[in-house]
């Protein structure tokens, strides 16, 4: 729906509803009429959303449009925030994620996530890797757990750089090696989904091409919505992007139509630079 | 459900049984804390609150003109050195008669404190025309008796035990039936200066050497403090050996013991320039220097906390740095340095280890007049009465930190208020 | 003049010169062109000429009462016949001090002794001297000052930055001070205890295992010499701070780690400030407390169990210690934890840690440095404090670990040693002083250590 563009800042410009295709057959996760407010400051507005096994999706939209927001929606990750009040229907393979008998320790350990800032623990590679299984009782004895660690940093594609170097603290890697450690840490405890909170924003381009051809090959086994400021990341990495602005969802679509044909006129003017 | 997930859940019941003991634990420690402070406060209190009534007894004197060896006309020498003992003794004698042996006869005469002859001393002097009457006084009783009033002995005990003995509490039923013993607000307590009985015993000496104290201490730390904050925070050069040294040794002196400070006093201040021990000038010079890292480092954070933007204005318009320093930064600055302040003589209010090295341990009795008489402070006071053996000064230990704590707590509640009132949000 | 008169004369005069400067510099600039032409503004030559007259001035006088008496002291000395001049430091002490006594009560004609009615009138004579030549000195200056200040007030005179200059090296000099408090205390516990050194030696000092500072008054008595090892005390006080840190460090961790992850804003806002009340208790307070108090209640609880606890154990001092530094624990600690990013605490989250977990597993680990450098201050306190253990804690220097007994301290020796008749030049006296040093050297490495370590840790995450 298109309404008066004159000065394309995006600012006048109406959104009703979502445009595209916010719904999938095959859906691992979906929300329904998400509003977040904190404290009385409502951040999200009324966000519908299914994400379907393995895929990627990409959200993207200017900074405090609500994507991060909505991305700790999916693991409770809000419930941390004391002033944070989430509503809607969230589902995790059809069920209620905010329901009481919802576990927030359990679903977190089932949906993944990586953060914008590496944030290894000040502990050796081996103990960072090894943090969740142990957490979660996950390995019997050391010779399981030692598979454990190996088998994720070698899905991480890390293993090679550190595996004679994993006593050694996670905090003195370099910054992409760090996120690497990270996402070999979510993974170990064998999580459906990973969520990506701009996991490359403080990296440089090397590291980065490093974790979205590592994302690609996890999408095998995994559901991934990851967050991105770079459109070109979204473009290159996900199968369905969704576009949010000011706590809205305007349109979901593949990625190469949202890349090349977006519906809705602030996609448009988001993509082609006039604002963000 | 995957094979993850099920292992997960097993575990869950034991992991959120930990959760919940280790915030209980954590829970359990404040509550330990809280206990114990109110333990304390509550023991201090109720041991000390009896020590703001006194027991006095009513006596009929008769103000015999021979047994004084005075008369109207006398001069005010000679009705100052009279021999007022004998005339309470006397009147005790013939309200009680039958006392037989010294023992039992020291005994009446100890009924009354020893401060009874000084007041009547003091009635006859204001009112010769008293002489040659009878009337009655109220006087102050023995420590002993007034222990024995306020419950603190136990009539039970057998007698060999007991600081009161059955001819006495036969004397004290007399009196009570005949409303001679009463209970009154204990002005001593407030008027007097220390003394060895515990009934005469009062803290204004100390109230008074610990205000003198404080006061060289304010003037002392306050000018320095803010100048050395002043200057560590707008001045100093980055990089400076010197500043350096000075900001290493600030933090350092915040921590050093307090008693090590009294060692200081004793062999500079004392020993090396000769100032007199146990004056509240000497007491305040070692208290201003413990106190000066916590208000230099308060003062710091309060002129910090001023924005630039201001004092760039004020730069600006062709002020020079000590300018802005005096008319801009300090002025706004304030609020928080007096807060820091208040807080840092509260704690030098409270100080007693570095006293005791430079004797202001000393028995004083005498209420100091200036900073230079010999005089103790209200933290050491409590010291010397926790360590005297009389029963009656436990209770008036408990009612002098009573009123110490009432004093910080009046600086603290000062110090919030100010807070309060001048906090600005930049 | 006494020192009283004089002070109150220079302030006088220092008001005066900020008036006449004042008016002097109006007056010179209606000369040259208005007042526009003037450099500062008026009132900074009046501060100018009231520093020039006033602070040489007060800087004399100072100096000179500081250092005027043990001059005159040491000329009385050398003024004594030669014969007295063989005697010792100690006794020529005591003959000046009796010589002071004679003066203060004004007995000099009465004495009978030749050579201390000779020193008597010559140290009387140089006190008049000295009193009179300050006298003249001090107020020379400040004319001289104000005489000097007051020809340079001219139009083109920078007053103001002079002012500032002065006003500047004044602050530097205020911020010295802390540097000169510790070089005061190191030189004034080191003096004393290398006197000490003299007479006991170090070796025993600080291998000795046996503590009795009493010296004989006569040589004959039983017990002549006392004996200054110090290792039951150093044993001692390491025994209470341990007992006070065993208490404080749980009880303060996992209150600042309630207070900090935990509780609800409002409890926090109650529970905080009513925790550090125990902070802003004075010690006088806490060692009355423990001593009447938790010891008897120590001892009944013992018996009642058939233990043999001594009415001032160790363990009634350190509990009550330990209580003490709680909130000095807590506080730090809560510091430290506040400063651990929250990236931190949600990686553990994001993986599926319980709050509990997130903290011992992660935040704990991560505030580590932190909290360690504040269990070292903790420490550095516990072993510095004083009045808790002189009211509670016992004298008797015994060599044992059990919380038990009664012990003694390094701060409690120092107390009982100063306090109390004592000749300065003693053994016993200076004892207190070598104790002194001990302690400050002991609190002064961990202070150094503790501080260093919170900064590295503040580096890190900052």
């Amino acid at each position: 729906m298109k309404t008066n563009t004159t000065t394309g800042d995006g600012f006048n410009i109406e959104i009703n509803g979502t445009v595209g295709t916010p719904f999938t057959d095959n859906a691992k996760m979906g929300s329904r009429n998400c509003d977040v407010f904190y404290a009385d400051k409502q951040a999200i507005f009324d966000i519908n959303l299914d994400i379907g096994k393995h895929e990627i999706i990409a959200m993207i939209g200017p900074s405090g449009c609500g994507k991060s927001t909505y991305l700790r929606v999916l693991n409770r990750m809000n419930d941390t925030i004391p002033i944070c009040r989430v509503t809607g229907e969230h589902t995790l393979d059809d069920e209620d994620i905010y329901a009481k008998k919802m576990d927030p320790v359990l679903l977190r350990a089932r949906v993944g996530m990586v953060f914008q800032k590496p944030n290894p623990f000040p502990k050796s590679i081996y103990d960072n890797v090894a943090y969740g299984a142990r957490l979660h009782g996950l390995a019997s004895n050391r010779s399981e757990l030692d598979d454990l660690v190996e088998a994720s940093l070698i899905k991480a594609g890390l293993f090679k750089e550190v595996k004679d170097d994993l006593q050694k603290s996670g905090t003195g890697l370099s910054g992409g090696q760090q996120q690497r450690l990270c996402i070999a840490r979510a993974i170990a405890v064998d999580p459906e989904v990973i969520l990506m909170d701009e996991p490359t924003s403080a990296l440089d381009p090397i590291a980065t091409a490093l974790i979205e051809e590592l994302m690609d090959e996890l999408r095998q086994n995994y559901t991934i919505a990851i967050v991105t400021h770079s459109m070109q990341q979204a473009a290159r990495v996900s199968q369905r992007t969704a576009y949010f602005h000011m706590g809205k969802l305007v349109e979901v679509n593949a990625t190469d139509k949202v890349f090349t044909n977006p519906e809705h006129q602030l996609t448009e003017n988001y993509i082609t630079g006039r604002f963000g | 459900m995957s094979e993850t997930t099920k292992k997960i859940q097993q575990g869950l019941k034991k992991r959120y049984a930990r959760e919940k003991r280790f915030r209980f634990f954590g829970l359990l420690s404040i509550l330990i804390s809280f206990t114990f402070l109110l333990v304390l406060l509550t023991t201090i209190s109720s041991k000390g609150l009896p020590a703001f009534q006194q027991t006095y007894i009513k006596l009929d004197v008769l103000l015999d003109e021979d047994v004084l060896g005075v008369n109207k006309t006398s001069e005010h020498q000679a009705l100052f050195a009279a021999n007022y003992g004998k005339v309470i003794k006397n009147s005790l004698k013939t309200m009680f008669p039958n006392v037989k042996g010294r023992k039992q006869k020291r005994a009446l005469k100890n009924l009354v404190s020893k401060s009874a002859a000084y007041d009547l001393r003091d009635e006859v002097i204001k009112n010769p025309d008293l002489l040659g009457t009878t009337r009655s006084f109220w006087f102050l009783a023995k420590d002993d008796i007034d222990m024995f009033m306020k419950g603190k002995i136990d009539r039970n005990v057998p007698e060999a035990d007991r600081r009161i003995k059955d001819y006495q509490l036969l004397w004290i039923e007399q009196l009570m039936t005949e409303e001679r013993l009463e209970k009154r607000f204990n002005t001593v307590l407030f008027s007097a200066g220390d003394s060895r009985e515990p009934e005469q015993a009062g803290l204004k000496g100390a109230v008074m050497g610990s205000l003198f104290t404080m006061l060289v201490t304010f003037f002392l730390s306050f000018p320095i403090a803010v100048a050395a904050a002043a200057y560590l925070e707008e001045f100093a050069p980055q990089n400076n050996r010197w500043v350096d040294m000075i900001e290493i040794n600030i933090n350092n002196l915040a921590a050093v013991p307090s008693i090590v400070f009294g060692l200081l006093g004793l062999a500079v201040y004392i020993s090396f320039f000769g100032i007199p021990r146990s004056t509240p000038l000497i007491g305040g010079l070692v208290l201003a220097l413990m106190s000066l890292p916590t208000i230099i480092i308060a003062s710091r954070a309060a002129i910090k906390s001023v924005p630039s933007s201001i004092k760039e204005a004020a730069v600006g318009l062709g002020a020079s740095p000590i300018q802005v320093l005096f008319q801009h930064t300090l002025p706004l600055a304030m609020p928080g340095i007096l807060t820091g302040t208040i807080i840092g003589m509260a704690q030098a209010l409270g100080e007693t280890a570095p006293l005791l090295m430079i004797g202001m341990v000393a028995f004083v009795a005498e209420v100091p007049s200036g900073v230079m008489d010999p005089s103790t402070v209200m933290p050491v006071q409590i010291y010397l009465w926790s360590d005297s053996p009389e029963r009656a000064f436990t209770e008036r230990t408990s009612a002098a930190i009573m009123v110490l704590l009432g004093f910080l707590v009046l600086m603290n509640l000062f110090a919030i208020m100010l807070r309060k009132k001048f906090e600005r949000h930049w | 003049m006494p020192f009283q008169t004089l002070l109150i004369t220079l302030v006088a005069l220092l008001i005066f010169s900020y008036f006449i400067g004042h008016k002097r510099s109006i007056a010179v600039s209606t000369l040259h062109k208005g007042r526009r032409n003037l450099h500062s503004r008026p009132h900074y030559y009046g501060y100018m000429v009231a520093i020039w007259a006033g602070l040489p001035a007060l800087l004399i006088l100072f100096l000179w009462s500081a250092f005027s008496a043990s001059m005159v002291t040491s000329l009385t000395i050398s003024g004594l016949p030669d014969s007295m001049q063989l005697k010792t430091h100690d006794e020529l002490g005591l003959i000046i001090n009796e010589v002071k006594n004679i003066i203060e009560a004004g007995q000099i004609s009465n004495e009978t002794d030749l050579v201390k009615r000779n020193a008597a009138i010559h140290y009387q004579r140089l006190h008049n001297i000295s009193s009179l030549a300050k006298t003249v000195v001090v107020l020379v200056a400040a004319l001289l000052g104000l005489l000097l200040s007051w020809r340079m007030i001219k139009p083109e005179t920078r007053a103001r930055n002079r002012v500032e200059a002065v006003v500047r090296w004044a602050m530097i000099g205020c911020a010295s001070i802390a540097v000169l408090t510790t070089v005061g205390i190191v030189f004034s516990v080191l003096f004393e205890s290398l006197h000490f050194f003299q007479s006991v030696p170090a070796s025993e000092f600080l291998f000795g295992t046996k503590w009795s500072p009493q010296t004989a008054i006569r040589a004959d008595q039983v017990g002549g010499s006392g004996s200054f090892g110090a290792i039951p005390l150093f044993l001692g006080t390491l025994l209470i701070s341990l007992i006070a840190l065993l208490i404080a460090v749980p009880l303060g961790l996992m209150s600042a780690i309630y207070l900090s992850e935990y509780a609800s804003k409002r409890f926090r806002a109650f529970a905080k400030p009513t925790l550090e009340i125990l902070a802003g208790i004075p010690t006088v307070v806490y060692g009355f407390f423990a001593a009447l108090t938790v010891a008897p209640f120590l001892r009944d609880v013992g018996e009642s169990m058939g233990l043999s606890v001594a009415s001032e154990s160790a363990l009634a001092a350190g509990l009550v210690m330990g209580i003490m530094i709680i909130p000095f624990v807590s506080s730090l600690s809560d510091d430290v934890i506040s400063a651990v990013p929250q990236a931190m605490r949600d990686g553990a989250y994001g993986m599926g840690a319980t709050q509990s977990e997130a903290i011992l597993q992660v935040v704990i680990p991560a505030a580590l440095p932190g909290i360690v450098g504040g269990v070292l201050l903790a420490a550095s306190r516990a072993i510095g404090e004083t009045m808790i253990v002189v009211m509670a804690a016992g004298l008797s220097a015994k060599l044992t670990i059990n919380p038990l007994e009664a012990v003694t301290t390094v701060t409690v020796q120092i107390v009982t040693l100063l306090t109390g008749d004592q000749e300065f030049d003693s053994p016993k006296t200076l004892a207190a002083f070598a104790l002194g040093l001990g302690l400050f050297v002991i609190t002064l490495l961990l202070n150094v250590l503790a501080l260093h370590i919170i900064r590295k840790y503040r580096e890190e995450y900052e």
